[in-house]
Formats: structure tokens, C-alpha cells, sequence
């Protein structure tokens, strides 16, 4: 399986280190409520399919990126750095 | 269908002409008291446990493909009750004892070998804290001694003692530790639940689950509707699809896991080894092979396959343990769904909706929990309350932070068990 930084390229994942589900993107207020902050940090959709998560290209430039990719096939759809969805 | 000597011989002599089946393949009633998602071993077991135990043989399982297909058919067959934590301790102290029992109770040769492991020492740190669980161990009723390396030598002569980088300083040893084979733990369960007049439902796959004001009514499936009184999910990997048809998301993220397995060798490894260098473990089958893995590949995946970065990091972890095997063969690698928890610990409870129950979370240890997580499961299908030994083993321990069992002490948090 190979990533597609959009920094360095197309790299071999073991440059890579896996974070999770992009949700970790929508950091819910600190005051949210517990449901919220359970659904942040706990419950996932778990997809067998097309999947967003983030990745951190630690061996490489250190940037993290969100990522689609398909969880039954691992095909990589797309790898975007996360400031730029932040934006 | 029952196996003897004198039937061995007899088909033997007649061409094999003579053997049935082990087990009826009934078409799905209108209603059942329980149908439970998932043919397993989780789901076998449970089904043998609910007619055995509690009686209740007005039971389901429904299986979208063929029963032990999953898990249970892609596991590395390792049984053992080695848990540090409050929780699973009792728990898996409670299943080997079932494990200890399950041949005569199935009257199936489950070929459960407890041949000893041994988690290898590699540093002062470490022995402190296999000296830590060996007491909690001890403390659960279960058997644990630490070996020091002439005791490991002894045992092991074949693993590397000069490596410098992972050095051997002792063993965990738990003797009652061991192997079993894993199809047969699934047959054997199938053919008593069956027997005791549960249906057992292949090429079935549930494709809705029927809830009417927060009270389950059934399932919808590929061979039309079912009523069920109650509906208990046991699908390991697949877990969050199945309770997504019911609306709810689980804490549960699916990771793969490979196995390797060389060709069959002459024995040379007659015990369980674990080794400090990438969570490996190796063992022997009873037909040659070494049986081995490691970690996970880290990614969430459904494919049941893994990729080449995780092979080269397990076989570089089992050419430092036994550099001899570079000379063996690889025969074969597979990958199974891995049903990961946040704190590495699984869960067994009822749901929000009345009726719907979920056990899940098994992570990389479910074939091993396989008739404790059956028992448990029956009890709290039949009673509505959870077994003593899944008391802590809550949905909801996540959101509460009450009752986490942080088996590895990375915290309770996806992508670090």
C-alpha cells in the first residue's frame, strides 16, 4: 500500500504512522456534553468500504494528512494535507 | 453423527460411504425466542450454552456464510488465561476452565493441547512486571512460575540465547496455557446446539434489524423476515454493520491481523512462545507446522489480507527467536478481521433497545475467550443481567470512564491496543 503525499509523493506506508477515523478532525467545544465528547473520542462508523482517517507522514515530511481509502480493497482514493481541510 | 472406533473401521472398510453430516440444516422458523447474528465460535457457543445451561433451545443462528468461517477459522488456536486486569481476569480464568472441560461436555475431540507458554524476558523492567501478573495470575486461582534462562534453556533450545537485541533474562511460564484446533471447537458447538434443537441457519445473512418503539421485533434477512423475542449480535469484525442496522455505532474500530504458517516440520517447539519483538508469538501444530504472528498491521481494514511491511516485520522477529527457521518455508499467510475496542478489553451487554444485545470487541484474543464468551453471553441472553465474570464489560464503560480495563496501559483511545 502506498500513500500519495501531497508534500513528497507517492510514499511506502511504512513511512506512514495511522491515527484513525478523520472524525478526530471535529474536536467537539470543551462543554459539548458527555454524548458528544463519547461520540468524538469513542464511537466510529468503522466503514467497509470508503473510509476518511489520518495519517502523519512521520518518516517522511511530519505531515498529516486526511486520507480516503477504501477499507475492503485498501485502494487510496485521495491524501490531502489536514491544514488544508482545517482551512 | 457420532464417531468410534468401530465406526472408523467399519468406513474404512466400506469405502466411507456412511457419514452423515453433524449437523441439521433446517429452514428458518417464522419466530424464534433468540436469534443471534453470527455462526462463529461466539455465536455456536452461546447457542450450546443457552440449550445446555438455561434450556432454551427456540434459538437461531444465523450465518451469511458458512458457520466458523470467520474468526474462528483464522485464528492461531492459542488458549490461555494470562490477564492482568480486574475483569478479564476472571473472565479468562473462568473460559479455560471451560476450555478444561469442553471435550467431555461437546463429547468432540477439540484436540486442546496445554502444552505451556512461555512469555520470553528481555529486560529487569519486564520481569518486574511478568513477576506483577504472574501474581495476578496466581491470584486468580490460575498457574504461573517465572523461569530463569537455565529454566528457559531447558524448555526452549532451540531459540537464540546470544542475541543482543531482544536478550533472554526468563519466562512467564503458564503451564496450563496451550493450543486447540480451531475448526473443530466451531464443529463441536455446532453439532451439540444443534442437537439439543437449535437452528442452525447458513447462507442467511441479515440484512435489517426490526426495532418498533425501542423494542426489537426481529431480523430482516436474505431468506425473508424472522420474529425473534430478543436478537444478540456476536459478529466479530463485521460488528459495526450489523449494529448499524440498528442505528447504533459502536466503540469499535476493524483492523487486520496476519498469520503465518511454514511448511510441516519435525517437532522442535513443544510450548506457546511469546517474544518482546513486535508482540511475536509462535507455536507448533500438531501437523508440523510452525504457526506464528505479530502485530497488527495498524490500519483499519476489512480485506482480510495485510501487506508486505508487517511479513517482513514478523519474519525478521521470528529469525531473531530461531534464526533456523529461515530455512524453513513459508507455506501460508492469512489476515483476519480484527474487532478493536478502545482499551483492548471487549464488551458484553444489552443495548439501549430493549431486546438487542452485543458482544464485541474481542480484538486479537476472541478464540481463546470462545466458550467463557459463549457461557457469558447464554446467561445474560437468558437472565438479562450480566455473568459475574462480564460484569465490567460494559457499552457504555467508554463515555463513564468507569470499569476500563487498559490491558497495555496505552489508555483507553482507537489505534493504540
Amino acid at each position: 500500500m502506498r500513500l500519495q503525499c501531497p508534500i513528497c509523493g507517492a510514499r511506502d506506508v511504512r513511512e506512514f504512522y495511522y491515527q484513525g477515523a478523520a472524525v478526530m478532525l471535529e474536536r467537539p467545544d470543551p462543554d459539548a456534553g458527555e454524548a458528544a465528547w463519547d461520540d468524538y473520542l469513542h464511537l466510529r462508523d468503522n466503514p467497509a468500504g470508503e473510509h476518511a482517517e489520518l495519517w502523519s507522514h512521520d518518516a517522511g515530511c511530519g505531515a498529516w494528512l486526511k486520507v480516503r481509502r477504501n477499507t475492503a480493497t485498501h485502494e487510496v482514493y485521495s491524501a490531502v494535507l489536514t491544514r488544508e481541510v482545517k482551512r | 453423527m457420532r464417531f468410534s472406533g468401530l465406526k472408523i473401521l467399519t468406513e474404512g472398510l466400506t469405502g466411507n460411504k456412511g457419514w452423515g453430516p453433524h449437523w441439521r440444516s433446517p429452514e428458518p422458523k417464522p419466530e424464534y425466542d433468540i436469534i443471534l447474528i453470527g455462526g462463529g465460535g461466539h455465536g455456536l457457543a452461546t447457542a450450546h450454552y443457552l440449550a445446555k445451561v438455561h434450556g432454551i433451545t427456540n434459538v437461531a443462528v444465523l450465518e451469511k456464510g458458512y458457520l466458523g468461517g470467520g474468526n474462528v477459522g483464522r485464528n492461531t488456536t492459542i488458549v490461555r488465561a494470562n490477564y492482568l486486569m480486574p475483569g478479564n481476569s476472571e473472565f479468562y480464568s473462568h473460559s479455560l476452565k471451560l476450555w478444561e472441560g469442553l471435550e467431555e461436555d461437546l463429547n468432540y475431540n477439540v484436540m486442546h493441547s496445554q502444552r505451556g507458554i512461555i512469555n520470553l524476558v528481555h529486560s529487569d523492567g519486564q520481569r518486574d512486571a511478568f513477576i506483577r501478573r504472574g501474581n495476578m495470575m496466581v491470584g486468580e486461582g490460575d498457574d504461573a512460575e517465572m523461569l530463569d534462562p537455565a529454566g528457559v534453556k531447558k524448555l526452549l533450545p532451540m531459540i537464540d540465547f546470544d542475541q543482543t537485541r531482544f536478550p533472554i533474562y526468563g519466562g512467564l511460564y503458564h503451564r496450563r496455557g496451550g493450543t486447540a484446533r480451531h475448526d473443530a471447537v466451531a464443529w463441536g458447538f455446532a453439532r451439540s446446539a444443534s442437537d439439543r434443537g437449535v437452528d442452525l441457519i447458513q447462507q442467511c445473512e441479515v440484512t435489517g434489524i426490526d426495532v418498533e418503539g425501542g423494542v426489537v421485533k426481529g431480523v430482516q434477512t436474505t431468506r425473508g423476515s424472522i420474529r425473534a423475542k430478543k436478537v444478540a449480535m456476536v459478529a466479530a469484525g463485521r460488528s459495526s454493520q450489523v449494529a448499524a442496522m440498528a442505528g447504533l455505532r459502536l466503540p469499535i474500530e476493524s483492523h487486520v491481523l496476519q498469520a503465518f504458517v511454514t511448511e510441516g516440520l519435525k517437532p522442535c517447539l513443544d510450548h506457546v512462545v511469546t517474544y518482546g519483538m513486535g508482540h511475536f508469538y509462535i507455536s507448533q501444530s500438531d501437523k508440523g507446522g510452525l504457526v506464528f504472528g505479530g502485530d497488527l498491521d495498524m490500519y483499519a481494514s476489512y480485506a482480510a489480507r495485510g501487506n508486505l511491511p508487517l511479513v517482513e516485520h514478523v519474519t525478521e522477529a521470528a529469525m531473531t527467536l530461531m534464526p533456523q527457521l529461515g530455512k524453513a518455508r513459508m507455506l501460508r499467510s492469512w489476515g483476519g478481521i480484527m474487532d478493536m475496542s478502545p482499551d483492548g478489553s471487549f464488551i458484553m451487554d444489552r443495548t439501549d433497545i430493549e431486546g438487542l444485545f452485543v458482544n464485541a470487541g474481542w480484538c486479537y484474543g476472541g478464540f481463546k475467550a470462545t466458550p467463557g464468551s459463549g457461557y457469558a453471553y447464554a446467561h445474560l441472553l437468558a437472565t438479562g443481567n450480566p455473568h459475574p465474570t462480564t460484569m465490567n464489560h460494559r457499552l457504555d464503560r467508554f463515555r463513564t470512564g468507569r470499569g476500563i480495563m487498559d490491558e497495555e496501559t496505552t489508555g483507553s483511545q482507537h489505534n493504540l491496543h
